[in-house]
């Protein structure tokens, strides 16, 4: 009867029980939280104080709307996935597939691209801060080509460098996950390809390129999150968002506005409107790229 | 022939440029943590055996307590792997072997749960820990979010998912409980996924510098990677060799994760983390 009702192993439950307290304690109560807190007029209080904290409707989403940085900001996410997203997707397929085809050396070139994703953000930020700075090894090699002002204060140039960074960074898990699907695609569709006559650059585009579209879709759908993610980068490659405001991001304006300026009522409204943005872009790239349903 | 060996030195080609590109900033940052004086041209590259010194790592130290930051990164890491193996493991043979009410929901939960930006979260997260609860500026604090992984549970319930069912189903007629099952038979049979999850859980802790940053305002609370941003972002500047100074800390900080990652890197293959993210 029990059984019925549970299952024939009700230990299952007993088992997956933590991991059920986790979701509940640290996503679902915090997005409830949030949303929440967004239609409050919500402050910082000491622990304990009874204050009061009015519904106040959709007054901080009109706040967040009309502030021309968090416009700003949502602009900067946009110039980052146009250059991050393309960026990955061709260099990891490309990567991908020259290792899946080599023979020697191959634990070296896959060691040498995971180094900077399994490495911290900051560690290699402080490398990319000397690398790009205005007497940088790259403007001193660029010479009278290198830009003025330089890279990371210069704010036409601010977030793409900020993009490359990211792209530079995460390629490694990108290409792996290329990796894992160039496995499943079958050998005899390259040969028929090349009885027909066509050479690697034909096997590429019409065998390889399509048969790991669903991992395209993950790759953009994974990029795309990161993007909306981005803090780590401008707050440090650009000393907080830097030139006036050109590669400040909305989860670097979620700090700024909740934590530095104590607004979290505003941050939270920030915070579910970014959700919204991710989830329409995410629709709006799976109609795109297509893709099998998985 | 000749094409296919041609075709293949352009592989080569394009696998050494992308290697290049990828492993010079380490190469300069190492070179870099070590010039006495900074040397931005493009001969700065190449190491000149005069200008070569370790007192940017005294110069760090001095700054910031390094030995304090590694094992305040230690605790958090360890911490976080601790739950995430823990849980991970249960959930994951739940999920796997055990038949119960709510089981293809909890599995929807699980992968949902992988899209959520961690980011959007914290600022409720923020208030309930460090305002709440009082946690800020504590071991706990830091890990509580991470504490377990989705990721992890998705990996070992897909290495559950591949023991064959009849070893359980005998186990379990000789009079075997779950738990037993688990630790005797399961366990040792999905070591390689054991592995595969810590190296995926260390970079996870060792690398953040959000949340931290966020709830530590102690500098002796601070994981490295929170006090090495603080020391580039404010300090750095006051230093006598700022460019020195950094990178021997990022070295200390990278060190640690490129060395595991380097002994384990086999263990670290594309169809764990396929199926990690594919679910």
């Amino acid at each position: 009867m029990l059984r019925r009702i549970l299952g024939s192993h009700p230990l299952g439950l007993v088992f997956a029980a933590p991991y059920l307290i986790f979701i509940g304690v640290v996503f679902a109560y915090p997005i409830v939280f949030a949303v929440w807190m967004s239609f409050h007029d919500y402050f910082f209080a000491a622990p304990g104080a009874v204050v009061d904290r009015p519904f106040v409707g959709f007054d901080n989403y009109v706040t967040v709307l009309s502030d021309p940085d968090v416009w700003r900001s949502f602009g900067n996410v946009g110039i980052f996935l146009v250059i991050n997203v393309p960026l990955t997707v061709a260099l990891s397929m490309l990567l991908a597939t020259a290792l899946d085809r080599v023979a020697r050396a191959k634990t070296f070139f896959r060691v040498a691209y995971y180094v900077p994703y399994v490495t911290a953000s900051v560690a290699v930020v402080a490398v990319w801060l000397f690398l790009f700075s205005g007497n940088g090894l790259v403007n001193n090699i660029l010479g009278p080509l290198a830009p003025d002002p330089s890279w990371l204060i210069n704010s036409a140039l601010a977030m793409p460098t900020i993009a490359l960074f990211v792209t530079w960074k995460g390629l490694g898990f990108y290409i792996l996950l290329y990796l894992a699907a160039l496995q499943n695609v079958p050998r005899e569709l390259y040969e028929s390809v090349s009885m027909d006559g066509g050479g690697r650059i034909r096997q590429f585009f019409s065998v390889t390129v399509p048969s790991v579209r669903p991992a395209t879709l993950l790759v953009v759908l994974l990029a795309t999150i990161t993007g909306a993610n981005l803090f780590t980068e401008p707050y440090l490659l650009t000393g907080g968002g830097g030139p006036n405001g050109a590669s400040t991001s909305p989860v670097l304006l979620i700090y700024q506005r909740g934590i530095e300026q104590g607004n979290p009522d505003i941050a939270a409204a920030i915070g579910v409107i970014l959700i919204i943005f991710v989830l329409i872009i995410a629709a709006l790239q799976r109609r795109l790229v297509g893709g099998e349903d998985r | 022939m000749k094409r296919a060996l041609g075709s293949s030195a352009a592989m080569y080609v394009v696998l050494s440029l992308g290697a290049l590109a990828f492993l010079f900033p380490f190469y300069y940052m190492v070179i870099g943590s070590l010039q006495t004086t900074v040397d931005p041209s493009p001969s700065g590259a190449f190491p000149d055996p005069g200008n070569l010194t370790l007192d940017n790592y005294g110069a760090i130290n001095a700054r910031i307590d390094l030995l304090q930051g590694l094992a305040n990164s230690g605790i958090f890491t360890g911490g976080v792997i601790l739950g995430t193996v823990v849980f991970g493991v249960l959930a994951g043979y739940a999920l796997a072997v055990l038949h119960w009410r709510g089981r293809s929901a909890t599995f929807s939960l699980v992968l949902l749960v992988q899209v959520i930006p961690f980011q959007l979260l914290m600022i409720p997260l923020y208030v309930m820990i460090a305002r709440d609860y009082g946690l800020a500026d504590s071991y706990a604090g830091m890990i509580l979010p991470f504490f377990i992984n989705s990721t992890a549970v998705i990996i070992f319930r897909q290495y559950f998912l591949q023991l064959p069912k009849e070893l359980f189903d005998a186990a379990r007629i000789d009079g075997a409980g779950e738990l037993r099952l688990l630790w005797n038979v399961a366990l040792p049979l999905v070591r390689p996924a054991l592995l595969t999850v810590v190296l995926l859980t260390f970079i996870g802790p060792w690398n953040e510098f959000l949340w931290p940053f966020l709830i530590t305002k102690e500098a002796s609370m601070q994981p490295l990677a929170v006090s090495l941003a603080n020391f580039l972002s404010n300090i750095a500047a006051s230093t006598a060799n700022p460019f020195g100074a950094t990178l021997a800390g990022a070295v200390v900080l990278a060190a640690p994760a490129v060395a595991l990652f380097l002994v384990f890197q086999r263990y670290f293959t594309s169809n764990d983390l396929g199926s990690g993210v594919k679910g």
